[in-house]
């Protein structure tokens, strides 16, 4: 099993290694502490991809293991007229258990592959995950702490800490109407088993169609604000230029002339199979497989280039799970010779939006969605 | 402040897998190095984030280690930190 793809940083494939974390099948170990793992690329070719398997990525290293019957979600700020407090037992029976698909994408996945390289977490491509999400109405929550006309902003805070007192803790905050959607939830369980220690148990936000970033693990605290939220993990990082890309999602209460919040995904796609270099014998039809997904409005297509994108076929598109679930795909290829084959895979959005030949360069290197090329070899 | 940092140490690293093996390149002030940003995180931070840092780049980094994220690091010490990480993890 490689490291990851040949591109990333020499150091960062030279310090990779095949890693278990306690529950957790061996995933691509980026950093040890805090964790950050991501998932092997042949591991995202299911539909849901597993709790053993799903990525792991934390900025910060103090993570205590929740007792879940002692955890309480307090729910204030200043933009609350009732201030509530929750536990586990009480959320799950008060409210309306939903389920929803989504995918679970990290904004600097394949970060790696950016040149010129950007500091960071150098991910490949396997910064993500794609699961059935069980949890309550974050919309319904709210609604019972009888929000002010003045609410601005939703900040969300995890049970997990900087080691040394002065590090920042990790709050992230939501634009209102994105914190009232219907599918932003307050999730306990995924793949109908709880949360994975290391996917936020007991419980995590999922917010559809958005980076991960914003799906607080291990969540503990929300405070609806009056002002925009100053934290550092909100006005300094997961920021990109203003007006670079053309993501919706935007979020204009964090936004200044010069940078704005990472939000929404962009449409994207990943071969899952054959790997990277793969060879194949004589006659072998060849089954290419993956999966596409992006922000919300959903996959119209997927197109395959097996002649290093000169021409272009269809893809045929696998089940649909929602629109914030990835979408699975998979395209026939019978070589009439033998030879190597530069695959290219690009999809396209329901709204017209596509994968370029290149990623958009950004300081910190979020929002790769460059098409991926991989080389096949017919003998 | 320095007895804190001590203390801190010796932490157990709390979920994490075995980073002990991590063995950062021989050189002048590669102790001080695996001290100071060994308190907040393993190591494979630096190997992972090279060799495409320049010295502007590494100063970058070491800035919002100490400034942002508080690393316990004197204004001494930041010209020895930074003369490690350049000569043994550079562009």
């Amino acid at each position: 099993m490689l490291p990851g793809p040949d591109t990333l940083p020499a150091g960062a494939l030279e310090s990779a290694v095949l890693s278990s974390l306690p529950g957790k099948q061996p995933l691509i170990k980026r950093t040890y502490r805090p964790p950050n793992y991501e998932t092997p690329p042949a591991a995202l070719n299911d539909p849901f991809t597993p709790n053993s398997r799903f990525f792991v990525r934390y900025h910060l290293s103090s993570i205590p293991a929740v007792d879940a019957a002692a955890w309480k979600l307090r729910i204030g700020g200043d933009a609350v007229g009732t201030p509530l407090e929750y536990t586990l037992a009480e959320l799950q029976r008060r409210f309306e258990v939903v389920d929803l698909a989504a995918v679970c994408q990290c904004a600097g996945n394949r970060r790696g592959l950016f040149q010129p390289h950007v500091p960071g977490i150098q991910w490949g491509h396997g910064a993500m995950g794609n699961a059935l999400w069980k949890g309550i109405r974050l919309r319904d929550v709210l609604s019972r702490a009888h929000l002010k006309k003045e609410a601005l902003e939703v900040t969300f805070d995890g049970a997990d800490t900087g080691v040394l007192a002065k590090t920042p803790d990790f709050v992230k905050s939501l634009p209102l109407a994105k914190a009232l959607d219907d599918h932003t939830l307050i999730a306990f369980a995924m793949n109908g088993e709880a949360l994975p220690h290391w996917n936020g148990f007991p419980a995590r936000l999922v917010v559809p169609g958005w980076t991960a970033t914003y799906w607080v693990k291990h969540l503990n605290a929300i405070d609806v604000v009056s002002k925009a939220f100053d934290g550092f993990w909100m006005k300094t990082a997961y920021r990109i230029p203003t007006g670079l890309f053309a993501e919706g999602g935007r979020f204009l209460s964090q936004q200044t002339e010069t940078s704005t919040p990472v939000t929404e995904l962009l449409v994207n796609s990943l071969i899952t199979h054959p790997a990277d270099g793969q060879r194949f014998g004589h006659g072998d039809a060849i089954d290419i497989n993956g999966v596409a997904w992006d922000g919300g409005q959903g996959i119209s297509r997927v197109e395959i280039s097996t002649d290093g994108g000169r021409s272009w076929d269809l893809c045929a598109l696998g089940k649909d799970y929602g629109p914030y679930a990835w979408r699975p795909w998979v395209y026939r290829f019978a070589p009439s010779h033998s030879g190597t084959f530069a695959v290219k895979v690009r999809a396209t959005n329901r709204s017209g939006s596509t994968q370029g030949t290149t990623a958009i360069e950004n300081p910190a290197g979020y929002h790769h969605n460059a098409i991926q090329t991989i080389t096949i070899h017919r003998v | 402040m320095k007895r804190s940092v001590l203390v801190l140490l010796w932490l157990p690293a709390i979920g994490s897998g075995d980073e002990s093996h991590i063995q950062l390149k021989d050189g002048a002030g590669k102790e001080l190095v695996a001290a100071k940003c060994a308190i907040c995180h393993s190591l494979d931070y630096i190997p992972m984030n090279a060799p495409f840092l320049g010295p502007a780049d590494w100063e970058k980094v070491v800035d919002k280690m100490v400034g942002t994220m508080g690393a316990p690091v004197s204004d001494e010490e930041v010209p020895v930190v930074l003369r490690y990480l350049n000569t043994n993890y550079g562009q």
